[in-house]
């Protein structure tokens, strides 16, 4: 049939979306890498082109690096409690003996629909100093309150027990997705060879797991470089802006402090660190993965 | 002898087995505990006035439901930003869906001059960090005098490049071209042919993309943020992060707050939990 005719509808259906797209998402990536070269006055709002100014300025102050620190501290702290307690509730709730996998999942996922914006006031108010919930329980077991939003570390900690809390059960459904694509075949081999639970576990499921482990890491760490919400909303201010991540410093550099060019540069700057992490991660993926299909290969068969 | 042995050999490692079941059926209930503790926390403390929220631990809930929400209303429009969060959601669930659905279904089922660049664009735009161009964004805004506006929350959501391509992948399976050509045969537009044989037959890919479409606006917090600046026009977040400079040390009001911005997420997922828990599924099992 006359396929010039129907392609004429394809560019209409596509339109709307890439319009949109152009117009809302690739112009202002386009312009914001403009602004990182400018300075905007705040009132008239006109750039004077300075060049790399704004990049030199945010290699040089060392609040940008500040920020990626934090950014990193918070996520650690939170990816591997994170990691640990998901891998191991999703092997226990794939066993068959198991009652109550499914009323389980759902009070480990719920947390990640919440809004972030709750869960940052949730968290603020439940540590806060000295009558939240949790120094009402600390003083209760005769120990003295403590308090976590005027100590740095402490701060992060909080803030990393926030998005732990809320990510777990997210890849406590991933892992079992995967466990549960790991064929049977398999498993039936190892019980008829004899192995124990322990054993199947350990030398079969876990190995099995690991393309998908890394995986859940690689995207952990880009959707953490970005995080804002908690680190806006937990606590309003923490001693040494312990808590600042890289989007907040952003943030508070263009929407605060009104210096759009210099936000915009550390726009730019934060998916540089973004994509070299990345990359970094791609490549390692990629090569346990090989590694990794060649075993599985020889096992499978 | 020999019987006698074995006997006591299966009864040991039976009881083996019932205390490691017992250990680990403790722990997967204690991290349920654990992860239910704050919502437990938000429950019963926003029943409690604010002398009992700093000076104990309540287990039991209190009296003082009424007087903590009368308190938060008094402070803010409560019933305003549900009813714009709501409103937002639902609009740009249709909206979002709709347009993706249709880009994606040219994707799939047309030939063109320059697909596969456009569709490689789409796939590329889709690792771009979201933050990159809000600075951009704001500025162009604010040029365009759409600031303060719906339109700028709802229209430019269209470009989701994650929802074209999970459309995409879905319309490939489940969409046989036969049916299209027989259509064509028959002399059906191509609207037509749309919305009554493509949409009917991708419903299960448009609820599971739309109830994640209408959590992620409904929770959504930076654009609002920097977009909105009138009170009237708040979604639910930005009212309730504004509760706490609001009400001061008000905990109560504040936990009553946080309750109400929780509740319409309750009512989604026990409809949808199973619908959520397969479109994370269907990605592990992509890459795994």
């Amino acid at each position: 049939m006359n396929a010039k005719k129907r392609s004429k509808y394809a560019y209409l259906y596509i339109a709307p979306f890439f319009i949109v797209f152009v117009v809302f998402s690739l112009f202002p990536i386009l312009y914001s890498l403009v602004l990182s070269f400018c300075n905007m006055d705040v009132l008239s709002g006109d750039l004077t082109f300075i060049g790399l100014d704004n990049y030199v300025r945010m290699i040089k102050s060392g609040y940008f690096f500040q920020s990626i620190g934090n950014t990193l501290l918070i996520w650690i702290m939170s990816i591997i409690p994170q990691l640990t307690i998901a891998f191991l509730l999703a092997l226990i709730l794939s066993n068959k003996w198991f009652r109550g996998r499914f009323i389980l999942r759902n009070v480990y996922y719920f947390p990640n629909l919440v809004t972030p914006v709750t869960i940052g006031l949730l968290f603020g108010a439940m540590f806060s100093y000295p009558g939240g919930a949790v120094n009402n329980i600390i003083s209760a077991l005769g120990l003295e309150a403590v308090d976590f939003q005027n100590h740095q570390m402490l701060a992060r900690m909080v803030i990393a027990i926030a998005i732990c809390w809320k990510n777990f059960g997210f890849n406590i459904i991933y892992f079992t997705a995967g466990i549960n694509s790991i064929s049977d075949d398999v498993i039936e081999a190892a019980e008829v060879d004899g192995a124990s639970s322990w054993q199947r576990t350990t030398k079969i499921t876990i190995p099995l797991m690991k393309p998908i482990l890394i995986y859940v890491l690689v995207t952990s760490i880009i959707g953490g470089l970005q995080m804002f919400d908690e680190s806006k909303l937990v606590f309003t201010s923490v001693p040494g802006d312990a808590t600042t991540t890289m989007v907040k410093y952003m943030y508070d550099s263009a929407f605060v402090r009104f210096q759009f060019g210099y936000g915009a540069a550390v726009a730019y700057g934060i998916f540089i660190i973004v994509a070299f992490f990345g990359v970094l991660s791609l490549l390692v993926t990629r090569d346990r993965k090989d590694d990794y299909g060649r075993k599985r290969g020889r096992k499978a068969k | 002898m020999n019987t006698k042995t074995n006997d006591s050999l299966v009864r040991r490692t039976k009881a083996r087995r019932i205390l490691c079941r017992a250990v680990i059926y403790l722990f997967a209930i204690a991290v349920a505990a654990v992860a239910f503790y704050p919502f437990f926390v938000m429950i019963i403390s926003s029943t409690h006035d604010n002398y009992n929220i700093v000076a104990k631990i309540n287990i039991l809930p209190g009296t003082h439901l009424k007087e903590n929400f009368q308190r938060l209303t008094e402070n803010i429009d409560l019933y305003r930003g549900f009813a714009n969060s709501l409103l937002l959601a639902v609009v740009v669930t249709v909206v979002q869906n709709y347009f993706t659905m249709l880009a994606a279904y040219a994707f799939a089922k047309f030939q063109f001059r320059g697909k596969n660049v456009l569709f490689s664009i789409v796939l590329v735009a889709m690792m771009l960090p979201g933050q990159l161009g809000i600075i951009g964004f704001y500025k162009e805004i604010q040029a365009l005098g759409l600031l303060n506006s719906y339109f700028t929350l709802i229209v430019p959501t269209i470009a989701n490049c994650f929802a074209v391509f999970f459309y995409k992948q879905f319309i490939d399976g489940a969409l046989p071209n036969e049916l299209i050509e027989a259509a064509i045969m028959d002399g059906c537009g191509e609207f037509k042919i749309f919305h009554t044989i493509v949409l009917p037959l991708v419903v299960p890919a448009l609820v599971t993309q739309g109830v994640m479409t209408f959590i992620g606006t409904w929770n959504s917090y930076l654009t609002p943020l920097i977009v909105l600046n009138e009170k009237e026009k708040f979604t639910l977040p930005l009212m309730i992060a504004t509760v706490r400079d609001a009400t001061h040390a008000d905990y109560g009001a504040q936990y009553v707050g946080m309750l109400v911005s929780v509740v319409p997420l309750v009512i989604v997922f026990c409809f949808a939990s199973r619908i959520i828990m397969e479109k994370i599924s269907i990605g592990a099992a992509v890459k795994g």
